[in-house]
């Protein structure tokens, strides 16, 4: 069976706390970074896929996605894949 | 009959003793449920009490509500028996659909551990039945997710069916509607973000948590006793 890398990335839905995204942003200034707005602090999730085609493994993540990886009252998530060649 | 209080303990909890010595004090008898166990040891109410559940991994209380043992009280809220989430608890149920909304970080970025004031909103919940409406309560909060959140119709129904059980007289996190703690349709599921057993004796400089304490036990009993015969 094919096997997908994934990726997801959750986000804070607009208007949710972001503290360590409101802290770097105000971290940076002292660096000189006087130019920066907007930072935003999620998290990654990094995992391989075993499925028969890719909008199978897309599919099942967003599943994942749904009843665990994110919470969809304060959260929302992109997913992108990749097929992995077989070695 | 004394009524029996199940503590649920998962790695990570570190509030059940707090919430044990608490319940026997007041004459209950309180019973630690071991996370990874999915039965309930016929107890006659649930507090899902306070800590870090699973190290709060992923999100808080998200990998707690996996935990056999939520089975077990997800059944035993269906029909009827009384839950209390407090604090990560108040989060455990959240994830676990219990109650709805979430708690999101606090407004202003801090940390927060203070006594603050609550004020009762209903008498009609398993928490609050012994206290009055407009009681305000000194209960101590301690926790960084606090800041309650839920979406706009969430919010309505909660306001409509009085489901609002305590709101904070100075909003300390930036709650929604000052929300301080929520129950569920049945009003035998509530979740609040204050610890009412750290409000349990004047040595510990209130003892304003045990009129809710008194209820939990009140609303066990209820439920200890025999069933009726009709």
């Amino acid at each position: 069976m094919p096997s997908f890398e994934m990726h997801v990335e959750v986000t804070h839905l607009p208007g949710i706390a972001d503290p360590a995204g409101a802290t770097v942003e105000r971290a940076l200034p002292a660096l000189g970074y006087t130019n920066v707005s907007q930072v935003h602090i999620g998290k990654t999730i990094r995992l391989v896929v075993d499925a028969a085609d890719e909008d199978t493994a897309r599919r099942e993540v967003d599943e994942m996605c749904k009843r665990l990886l994110a919470n969809p009252v304060i959260e929302s998530y992109v997913i992108t894949s990749t097929s992995l060649e077989r070695a | 009959m004394t009524a029996r209080v199940g503590v649920v303990l998962f790695p990570g909890t570190n509030c059940e003793q707090d919430v044990c010595f608490a319940v026997e004090a007041l004459g209950g008898s309180a019973e630690i449920l071991w996370h990874g166990d999915d039965t309930l040891k016929s107890v006659d109410a649930v507090v899902v009490p306070g800590g870090f559940a699973h190290g709060d991994y992923l999100r808080t209380g998200a990998i707690a509500r996996f935990s056999p043992v939520m089975d077990a009280v997800s059944a035993f809220a269906a029909e009827g028996g009384p839950v209390v989430g407090i604090c990560n608890g108040f989060q455990v149920l959240t994830e676990a659909h219990l109650l709805p909304g979430a708690l999101q970080k606090n407004a202003g970025l801090k940390f927060v551990c203070e006594t603050v004031e609550i004020r009762v909103e209903t008498t009609a919940s398993a928490l609050t039945n012994a206290a009055n409406v407009g009681d305000v309560l000194r209960v101590p909060i301690n926790h960084f997710e606090g800041n309650y959140v839920c979406d706009a119709p969430t919010l309505e129904r909660l306001r409509a069916e009085d489901r609002v059980v305590v709101r904070y007289v100075r909003n300390p996190n930036g709650s929604l509607d000052d929300i301080a703690g929520i129950c569920n349709e049945g009003r035998n599921v509530v979740g609040l973000m204050p610890h009412p057993e750290r409000a349990s004796d004047p040595i510990l400089g209130s003892a304003d948590g045990v009129v809710l304490l008194r209820s939990l036990l009140a609303a066990a009993g209820a439920r200890s006793l025999p069933a009726r015969s009709s």
